[in-house]
């Protein structure tokens, strides 16, 4: 069961991987990364259950949370052309 | 008093990540707890409990929404003449303080058809990708509720 | 993990599926719509209630352990960063001035 919700996560993040190769503009590709991203937190949880290995869980959140602060930061370089708080 | 709290939620925190209760790891877990208060301070305030209570009573419906809006874009993808209509319009923003702002803008990019481009004190600018989507929006149900979680009496 | 009863296994199968669903339809969205503002939508919402309906999920089979609050913190987590990134993102955009697709009579999507 966790494997074919896993393999459909996947497939989700390739097609989501097209836009982010075709784009146009850099903000459909920023976008996609994006929403990669939360791919890769549910497909963590996945792999988690996948091999009863709780500790996936922990890498999940790290990744939210990088992911997260990876799309605000290079926006915030797009508006302001730099990163100084 | 606020110093306290933030480190408090922060030590909960750190009980639920790491699920190990020995010595150790509970007094370096108060000590990071209190580290990262202190370099907090100054910053914004955690929102209060009364805050977080009328917040709990908002979510339902919010869910309900995301719960909606998910099909109403499941349905736009997937019909093969993919119906949309997309504008972009400017509304009034009846909140009054940062946190309400906040909340309405997220609330309104999680429900159906409609996301939040800009957020000022004073208007929001919002797409729609449908003119039904713009009006439901329009009617001000959603202000309504986030007012009311907010603690603004009603204009 | 534990191995949960059949009503549970059911349950969280079919959150599962609805979650695996709803981001197939959130990618495919972002493949099809024709302009950068349209993708947000299933950028923002339908990615949002495919990894709520997959923590669910993995909730419902899990119970009430320390597994399902580190669950809970992701879905809280990304329930409040989901918007706000494409809210960002749209916020970017928008200020940089980049043109917003528009239904033309007789005309179709590029």
């Amino acid at each position: 069961m966790f494997e074919a919700a896993a393999l459909a996560v996947l497939t989700a993040a390739a097609v989501t991987l097209s836009r982010a190769l075709t784009g146009p503009s850099i903000y459909d590709r920023i976008l996609a990364v994006n929403v990669m991203g939360t791919k890769t937190v549910a497909l963590l949880a996945l792999i988690g259950f996948v091999y009863e290995r709780p500790h996936f869980l922990d890498i999940a959140i790290v990744y939210a949370l990088i992911n997260f602060i990876a799309t605000i930061a290079f926006l915030r370089y797009r508006e302001r052309g730099d990163l100084r708080i | 008093m606020r110093f306290l709290y933030t480190a408090a939620v922060l030590f909960l925190f750190w009980l639920a990540l790491s699920g190990q209760f020995t010595g150790l790891l509970l007094g370096s877990g108060a000590a990071a707890a209190l580290f990262v208060a202190a370099l907090g301070r100054g910053g914004r305030a955690l929102p209060g409990p009364v805050f977080l209570l009328r917040l709990a009573a908002y979510l339902p419906w919010l869910f309900w929404q995301i719960v909606l809006s998910g099909l109403d874009v499941a349905y736009r993808v997937l019909h093969p003449s993919r119906p949309i209509d997309p504008r972009v319009m400017k509304i009034k923003n009846p909140c009054r303080t940062p946190l309400g702002t906040a909340l309405l803008a997220n609330s309104i990019t999680l429900t159906p058809g409609t996301v939040t481009l800009d957020a000022g004190p004073e208007e929001l600018v919002i797409h729609s990708v449908s003119a039904e989507a713009a009006d439901a929006l329009l009617a001000g149900e959603m202000q309504r509720r986030v007012m009311r979680v907010e603690g603004t009496p009603d204009v | 993990m534990t191995e949960p009863g059949l009503v549970r296994t059911a349950v969280s199968a079919v959150l599962l599926v609805l979650g695996c669903l709803a981001m197939l339809s959130a990618s495919v969205g972002i493949l099809r719509f024709p302009d950068f503002y349209s993708r947000i939508h299933p950028a923002g919402k339908a990615d949002t209630l495919g990894i709520t309906f997959v923590l669910t999920g993995l909730m419902v089979r899990e119970g009430f352990t320390l597994v399902s609050l580190k669950l809970l913190i992701i879905l809280v987590f990304m329930l409040i960063a989901s918007p706000t990134a494409t809210h960002a993102l749209a916020k970017s955009a928008y200020i940089a001035g980049l043109g917003h697709w528009k239904k033309e009579k007789g005309k179709d999507a590029p």
